[in-house]
C-alpha cells in the first residue's frame, strides 16, 4: 500500500533508545537465522518453478501468512502509528475497508483465474489474455516501481536505525542488504516465503508488548479515550466514519465518497488483487483452495493489524507527556509523529523486550526487501528478459537469471538509496508513481477476468490511458496547486486525499477507455479464452468439502466481523 | 521441488521463539536482582518473565510438534 512515512528525519535527534546485551544478542540470532535458511534452501530451489514459484506446494497458513506479511513493513507499521498520531482512528480505515473487500473479492472471485491459467505472475496473466502490449507495460512499470519502493525502504530503514539506536547509515544499508541478497539468490521465492513467516511472528510478538501494556496503564480502551479527550481536547481521534461527513471536519481533509470509492475501491482493488508483490505469495498454494483459503487468511491477520499499529498511535496520544510534533516544526528535544512506535517501544520494553521489538522492524523491513527483490527476479525473468531477449533457454537458465537478477536487484536497490540520500524528494514523488501503475491495472485485469468482450487492444490501451491520466492530473496540481480543488474536490485535501482521488480518475479513465475500445476493435476468439475469462473457465467445485472447510465461509466469516469492527468504532 | 525432505518452517520459528523466550526470561529474572538502566515505565509487572515464558511455551511446543524426525 502507499507509505506514508515521512521517513526523512529533518531534525536527527540522539537516539531515543540504548540497547543492552541481551538486545544485541536477538537481533544477531535473527541475522544468523535467517542466512542458515537461506542457505539451507539452496538445494530445494533447483527448477523455475522451486525458485520463482517456490515449487507452489505452500500450504493455506504459509501462503496466507506470507501475503499478508509481504504487506506488513516496518516502514508502513511506523508510517501508519505516525499517521494515527495525526489523525487519529480514521487511519485504521487503511486496514479495513481499503484492505478487507479488495482481499476478499481477490480470494473468491479473481484468484481462480491467476491460479488455474498457471502463469508465473499478473503481467504473466495480462499475456495470456491481452497479449504482449499490455505485459511489456506492466512488466516494466512494475519493475521500476519495485526496485524503487525497495531502494525507498532500505534508506528509509537506515535512517531509521540511526534516529533509534545511533547506527550508521552505510552499515545498515550494507549490512541489512547483502543479507536479504544472499538469502534471496540461495533460495529464491522460498526463501523470501519463509523469512516473511518468521518476520510474522516477530512483528506480533515484537509489538503486542504495546497495546497490552498500553491499555493496562490507561486502565482499558474508556480509560484511553477519557485521556486523549483530556489531552486533545475539542478533536475526535477515536471515531471512524463521524467526521468524514465533510471535508473540512477531519484533518486528512478527506469526504466519505474519497475513502469509500477512492481507497476502498481504486487504491485497495488495484493493490491486493493486481499487485505482484502480494498476488504471488497465494500463487504459490499447493491447489486452489489452499490459494483461497490463503488470502482470506490473510485477511484475517490484515484486520487485526490495527491492534499493533492504529493502538499504539492512540496510546501515544494518550500517554505520552509531550506532544508530537510534524517534521518541519521540530526543535531540539523534541519528537516527531514518526517517532511515535519507538517511543512506545522504548516506554514498555525493557532488556530483551526492546531487542525483540527492534529486530522486529529489522525483519519488517528485510522482508518487504526480499519481497520486492523476488517479485523483481520473476517479472525480470519471464515478463522481460525470457520474451524479449532469450525466448528459448533451458529451465536452468533460467534459474541462473533468477539468481542473478536477485542479487542486481538488491544492487540497484542499494544505488537507489544513496540516489534518495541525495534526492529526498523522490521519496514524495514513489507515492504518486505508485497510484500511477499499480490502480489502471486493477481495471484492465479485472475486465479481462470478467467481460469476454475485451479485446487486447483495450487491455492495452486502457492500461496506458490510466497510467497517462493519472500522471496528468498529478503535474496539473504540481504546475498549479489551484488545480487541487478539482482533482480532489477539496482545497483541504492532504497528500494523502489527493492521491486517493486521483486514483479515483484514473480508474475511471481506464475503465471507458477499456469499454470504448473494446466495442471498436475486434475480440479474441472464445477458444482462446478458455482459463482466462468467467464463463469461459472451469472453477473447481469446493462441495465436496464439508462447510467449515470452505474459502466462502471463512471469508463470510472475516466479512461480517469487518461489518461489526466499522459499526463498532463508527 | 527436490524430493529432499524439508524441514518445516514452524521448526524454525519454535527454535527462534525458544532461543528469545529464553533470553527475554533471563533479562527478566536478573531484573529482579540488578534494575536494568533506563528501567521502562511500570516495573511491577515484570513484563519480560511473563513475556519470555509466552515465547518459550510457544517455541517449544513448535519444536516439538514439527521436529524434523516425526
Amino acid at each position: 500500500m502507499i507509505p506514508t512515512y515521512s521517513c526523512l528525519f529533518s531534525v536527527v535527534p540522539n537516539k531515543l533508545m540504548t540497547v543492552s546485551p541481551v538486545d544485541t544478542a536477538i537481533i544477531v540470532l535473527y541475522f544468523v537465522l535467517v542466512l542458515g535458511i537461506g542457505l539451507y534452501l539452496k538445494k530445494f530451489a533447483t527448477s523455475g518453478e522451486d525458485f520463482f514459484m517456490a515449487g507452489r506446494e505452500m500450504t493455506a497458513w504459509i501462503a496466507g501468512l506470507s501475503f499478508i506479511s509481504a504487506n506488513l513493513g516496518s516502514l508502513e507499521m511506523m508510517g501508519y502509528a505516525a499517521a494515527t498520531y495525526q489523525y487519529g482512528i480514521l487511519v485504521a480505515h487503511a486496514y479495513w475497508i481499503a484492505a478487507i473487500p479488495a482481499i476478499l473479492f481477490l480470494a473468491l472471485v479473481m484468484l481462480p483465474f491467476y491460479y488455474i491459467c498457471k502463469t508465473h505472475s499478473v503481467p504473466g496473466y495480462l499475456k495470456l489474455r491481452f497479449g504482449e502490449g499490455a505485459r511489456s507495460v506492466s512488466a516494466v512499470s512494475f519493475a521500476v516501481m519495485t526496485i524503487l519502493m525497495s531502494g525507498i525502504n532500505m534508506y528509509s530503514m537506515a535512517v531509521i536505525m540511526k534516529v533509534i539506536l545511533g547506527w550508521d547509515i552505510h552499515f545498515s544499508i550494507w549490512v541489512s542488504s547483502l543479507t536479504v541478497a544472499i538469502y534471496v539468490a540461495a533460495g529464491g521465492l522460498l526463501s523470501a516465503i519463509f523469512n516473511e513467516v518468521l518476520q510474522f511472528f516477530l512483528i506480533w510478538l515484537g509489538c503486542l508488548v504495546i497495546p497490552v501494556v498500553g491499555l493496562i496503564e490507561t486502565g482499558g480502551w474508556s480509560g484511553m479515550v477519557a485521556r486523549i479527550a483530556k489531552n486533545f481536547p475539542g478533536q475526535d481521534f477515536t471515531h471512524m466514519w463521524r467526521t468524514v461527513g465533510s471535508f473540512a471536519d477531519n484533518p486528512m481533509g478527506i469526504h466519505w465518497t474519497g475513502i469509500v470509492f477512492g481507497w476502498g475501491l481504486a487504491i485497495s482493488f488495484g493493490y491486493w488483487t493486481t499487485d505482484f508483490l502480494v498476488v504471488q505469495r497465494v500463487m504459490t498454494a499447493k491447489d486452489l483452495r489452499s490459494a483461497k483459503m490463503g488470502t482470506v487468511i490473510g485477511a484475517f491477520f490484515k484486520m487485526m493489524v490495527p491492534l499493533i499499529v492504529i493502538l499504539p498511535g492512540l496510546l501515544a496520544l494518550a500517554v505520552l507527556p509531550f506532544h508530537l510534533v510534524p517534521e518541519t516544526q521540530a526543535g531540539p528535544g523534541m519528537h516527531t509523529f514518526n517517532e511515535a512506535l519507538p517511543l512506545m517501544l522504548a516506554r514498555y520494553c525493557g532488556p530483551g523486550l526492546l531487542g525483540l521489538g527492534i529486530t522486529a522492524l529489522i525483519a519488517g523491513f528485510m522482508s518487504g526487501m526480499a519481497g520486492n527483490v523476488s517479485a523483481f527476479a520473476t517479472v525480470w525473468t519471464y515478463d522481460i528478459y525470457k520474451p524479449l531477449f532469450r525466448k528459448t533457454a533451458t529451465d536452468a537458465h533460467y534459474v541462473s537469471m533468477g539468481r542473478w537478477c536477485s542479487l542486481l536487484g538488491v544492487f540497484i536497490s542499494i544505488g537507489t538509496a544513496y540516489l534518495v540520500m541525495n534526492f529526498s524528494s523522490i521519496i514524495v514523488y514513489a507515492q504518486a508513481i505508485f497510484v500511477f501503475f499499480i490502480v489502471p491495472m486493477f481495471g484492465t485485469v479485472i475486465f479481462g477476468m470478467l467481460w469476454k468482450r475485451t479485446t487486447p487492444a483495450a487491455g492495452f490501451w486502457g492500461l496506458l490511458a490510466g497510467i497517462v491520466a493519472s500522471f496528468l492530473l498529478w503535474l496539473w496540481v504540481k504546475l498549479d496547486p489551484g488545480a487541487l480543488r478539482y482533482v480532489a474536490f477539496s482545497d483541504h485535501a492532504k497528500d494523502m486525499a489527493e492521491n486517493i482521488y486521483r486514483a479515483m480518475w484514473s480508474l475511471m479513465v481506464n475503465v471507458v477507455v477499456t469499454v470504448v475500445v473494446s466495442f471498436l476493435t475486434k475480440p479474441k476468439p472464445e477458444h482462446e479464452l478458455k482459463g482466462l475469462v468467467y464463463g469461459m473457465t472451469e472453477v473447481p467445485s469446493e462441495g465436496e468439502f464439508p462447510v467449515f472447510k470452505r474459502p466462502i465461509t471463512w471469508a463470510a466469516a472475516v466479512g461480517a466481523a469487518f461489518i461489526a469492527l466499522n459499526i463498532l468504532f463508527w | 521441488m527436490s524430493p529432499k525432505r524439508m524441514i518445516s518452517i514452524w521448526f524454525f520459528i519454535g527454535c527462534l521463539l525458544t532461543a528469545y523466550g529464553v533470553l527475554i526470561l533471563g533479562a527478566g529474572i536478573q531484573s529482579f536482582f540488578v534494575a536494568p538502566a533506563g528501567e521502562a515505565i511500570m516495573p511491577w509487572l515484570h513484563l519480560q518473565v511473563w513475556w519470555g515464558i509466552a515465547l518459550l511455551t510457544l517455541g517449544l511446543i513448535y519444536v516439538i510438534r514439527f521436529r524434523p524426525a516425526r
